[in-house]
C-alpha cells in the first residue's frame, strides 16, 4: 500500500492549517484552519489503520470528527459573543491584556 | 473496546466488553451529577435557596470519594488492574489524581457561590461546567488507551474554554476565552498528530500494548520520536510549560477568578497525569530520548516563570507566571522518571492545588465587584482592612515560596531530592535558584499587604472599601489553609499516599 503518499498529504495539510492559524486574523478562518489540522490527522489515522489492518485508526478518526464538531461549536459561540460586543472578529483586536 | 471490535467478522454478533462501572466511578459520578444538576436547574430556575448549587456540587464531589476509596482498598489487596477492555486502568496513580481533582472542585465550588451572587450570574451552569471538566480530567488520569486520553483532554478543555468566557459582558473574559480556545485547540491538534504517529509506529492505541511493543522492539525511525515530541508539545500547552506558556498570563488574568483557580489546579493536575502516564509508564524504555527534552522544558519553565513574575504589577498575572514556575518544579520530578520523582511530582500537584485555589480565592475577594481590579495597589494595606485575609494570603504565598512548615516546602524538597538522587545536579541547583528569584515577588506582595506606606504626594491612597467575605469563600479558604499548614507539620500521611500511588507499569 502507498502509505507514504498519505502521510505526505496529511503533513502538507497539517502545515497549511498551522500557517492558517498563525497568519489569519479572521477568527472564523482560524477555526477553519484548526479543522484542517484535525482532519489532516484523520487522514494519518485512517492510513495507518489501513496499512496495519487494524481498525483502531478508523474508530479513532470517528471520535476525532465528533470532538472536532463539539469544539467548533464552542469556538463559534465564543466568536459570536465577541462579535456582539465589538462588531469585529479580527483576532488582533483582542489585545486588552499584554505583558 | 477496540480489541473487541477488531475481531468482528461479517455475520458474527458484536462482542461488547464487560463494563465495570466502579472503575470509572469518580468520573461517572461527576458526569451524572452534572447532568442531573443541569436538568434540575432548568426546572428550579428562580426558586432555590442560597448556596444550593454550590452545596450540591460539594456533595457530588464528596460522593465521588467513595468509589475512589473503594478502589484504593481493592488495589491495596489485589494490585492494579485494567478494566473495560483495557481502555481504563485502575492504579494508585489514577486514584491520587482523582483525589486532587475532587479537592480542587470542592474548594472552587465553595468559592464560586459568593462570586456568582456578587456578579449577578447565579445559575447551575458554572458548577455543571466545572463538574464536566473535572470528569474529563479524571478520565485522563485513568486512561489506558490513547483514545481515552484524547477524549478526557477534550472534555476537560472544552468545558474550560466556556468557563473562561463565563463573564459574558466583560471584555477581558471574552478575550481570555478566545485566546484559550484558539491556542487550546491548536495544541490539541498537535497532541492528536503525536498520537497518530505513535499509533502508526507501534500499531496500537492501547498503552499496555504499546509498552510491550516498545520493550521487545527497538524502533530507529523518526516516526516514534516525532510522535513523542508532538505529544510533549500538546500536553506542554495544557500544563503551561515554557515555551508553550504564552496563553497562561492572559487567560488567567481575563477569566473569572474562581474559574482561574479551578483551571490552574485541575488542568495542571490532569495534564501532568497524562504526561506521567504516557512517558514515565508507557514510553519508559525510551526515556533516554525524552528526558533531555523534559530537562530543557523544566529549566525554561523555572527560569522564565520566576523572572517574568517579578515584573508583573497585576497579582493575577503574577500568580499565572508563578504557576508556570510551579509547572517547572513538577517537570523536575517528572524528568527523573523514577518512582521517587513521580511520588514527588504527585505530592507537588496535591499541595499546589490547595495553595493556588486558596491564593485565587483571596484574589477573588479582593478584586471586588466586576472582578477587575487585582493590581498590587488593590492589596495595599490589606492587613489593616482584613487582617485575617491578609494573614491567610501570607500563608499561601509563603507556601508557594517554599518556606519550611508549609506544604510548599516539602513539595519542593521532594522533587529536588528526587532530582539529586537521579544525579540531575544541575537541574536541582537551577530549581533552587528559581525558588530564590520567586521569593522576591511573593515577599514583595506580603510587604505591600502589611507595610503600606502612607500614600505619597500624587499617589493614590490605599483603598479603604470593606471587603465582604462570603460564607462559602471562607470555608474554601479554611480548607486550603488547613491543608497547607497541617501537611506542612505532618507530611507523612500525604507523602505515603503519594508514594503508594505508583503507576501500573514502572
Amino acid at each position: 500500500m502507498l502509505l507514504n503518499q498519505f502521510l505526505f498529504l496529511a503533513a502538507v495539510l497539517f502545515c497549511i492549517g498551522v500557517y492558517g492559524v498563525l497568519a489569519r486574523r479572521n477568527a472564523v478562518l482560524v477555526l477553519a484552519s484548526i479543522e484542517l489540522m484535525l482532519n489532516a490527522v484523520n487522514i494519518n489515522l485512517v492510513a495507518f489503520g489501513a496499512y496495519r489492518h487494524n481498525i483502531a485508526g478508523q474508530v479513532f478518526a470517528l471520535f476525532v470528527i465528533t470532538i472536532a464538531a463539539a469544539e467548533v461549536g464552542v469556538g463559534l459561540a465564543i466568536v459570536v459573543l465577541i462579535f456582539r460586543n465589538r462588531a469585529s472578529i479580527a483576532l488582533d483586536d483582542a489585545d486588552l491584556m499584554k505583558g | 473496546m477496540i480489541a473487541a471490535v477488531a475481531q468482528v467478522q461479517p455475520g458474527q454478533p458484536l462482542q461488547l466488553p464487560h463494563v465495570d462501572w466502579v472503575t470509572i466511578g469518580p468520573a461517572g459520578i461527576f458526569f451524572v451529577g452534572g447532568l442531573a444538576m443541569l436538568l434540575a436547574g432548568v426546572f428550579l430556575r428562580r426558586r432555590v435557596p442560597r448556596g444550593l448549587w454550590s452545596g450540591t456540587t460539594v456533595v457530588i464531589a464528596v460522593l465521588a470519594l467513595w468509589p475512589a476509596f473503594h478502589l484504593w482498598h481493592q488495589i491495596a489487596s489485589g494490585g492494579a488492574r485494567t478494566a473495560i477492555a483495557d481502555a481504563v486502568v485502575v492504579d494508585g496513580f489514577s486514584i491520587f489524581i482523582d483525589v486532587v481533582i475532587i479537592s480542587a472542585v470542592v474548594m472552587a465550588a465553595l468559592l464560586t457561590d459568593g462570586y456568582l451572587r456578587r456578579e449577578n450570574l447565579e445559575g447551575t451552569e458554572f458548577y455543571v461546567l466545572m463538574l464536566f471538566s473535572a470528569s474529563g480530567g479524571m478520565l485522563m488520569a485513568s486512561a489506558n488507551d490513547l483514545i481515552v486520553v484524547f477524549l478526557g483532554l477534550e472534555i476537560l478543555s472544552i468545558a474550560l474554554y466556556t468557563l473562561a468566557g463565563f463573564q459574558q459582558r466583560r471584555e477581558g473574559s471574552q478575550e481570555a476565552a478566545i485566546k484559550y480556545f484558539v491556542l487550546g485547540a491548536f495544541s490539541s491538534a498537535f497532541f492528536l498528530y503525536g498520537i497518530a504517529l505513535v499509533y502508526g509506529s507501534t500499531g496500537s492505541t492501547n498503552l499496555g500494548v504499546i509498552a510491550d511493543f516498545l520493550r521487545t522492539n527497538s524502533l530507529t525511525n523518526g516516526l516514534l520520536l516525532g510522535g513523542f515530541a508532538l505529544l510533549i508539545v500538546g500536553l506542554g500547552f495544557k500544563v503551561a510549560a515554557v515555551p508553550f506558556h504564552m496563553w497562561t498570563p492572559d487567560v488567567y488574568q481575563g477569566s473569572p477568578t474562581p474559574a482561574t483557580a479551578f483551571m490552574a489546579a485541575v488542568a495542571k493536575a490532569a495534564g501532568f497525569a497524562a504526561l506521567l502516564r504516557l512517558f514515565v509508564s508507557t514510553f519508559n524504555t525510551y526515556r533516554l530520548d525524552w528526558q533531555p527534552i523534559v530537562w530543557a522544558l523544566a529549566v525554561l519553565s523555572l527560569l522564565v516563570g520566576s523572572v517574568l513574575a517579578v515584573v508583573q504589577t497585576d497579582v493575577k498575572r503574577m500568580l499565572a507566571y508563578s504557576s508556570i514556575a510551579h509547572a517547572g518544579y513538577v517537570l523536575v520530578g517528572f524528568q527523573t522518571a523514577s518512582n521517587r520523582g513521580v511520588a514527588g511530582a504527585l505530592f507537588y500537584l496535591f499541595a499546589y492545588a490547595f495553595m493556588i485555589v486558596g491564593s485565587f480565592a483571596v484574589v477573588t475577594l479582593v478584586s471586588g465587584r466586576g472582578d477587575t481590579d487585582a493590581s498590587l495597589d488593590a492589596f495595599r494595606g490589606l492587613s489593616s482592612r482584613r487582617p485575617a485575609l491578609a494573614f491567610v494570603f501570607t500563608i499561601f504565598l509563603l507556601a508557594q515560596t517554599g518556606v519550611p512548615l508549609t506544604s510548599g516546602f516539602l513539595a519542593k524538597f521532594y522533587v529536588i531530592s528526587a532530582a539529586v538522587e537521579a544525579h540531575s545536579y544541575a537541574l536541582a541547583i537551577i530549581a533552587m535558584i528559581a525558588a530564590v528569584i520567586a521569593a522576591f515577588f511573593y515577599l514583595r506582595l506580603i510587604v505591600v499587604m502589611y507595610m503600606a506606606a502612607p500614600a505619597a504626594e500624587g499617589e493614590e491612597a490605599a483603598p479603604t472599601a470593606r471587603i465582604p467575605i462570603a460564607v462559602g469563600a471562607g470555608m474554601s479558604l479554611t480548607i486550603a489553609v488547613g491543608f497547607t499548614l497541617v501537611v506542612g507539620f505532618l507530611p507523612a500521611s500525604v507523602f505515603d499516599f503519594a508514594r503508594h500511588a505508583t503507576l501500573l507499569k514502572l
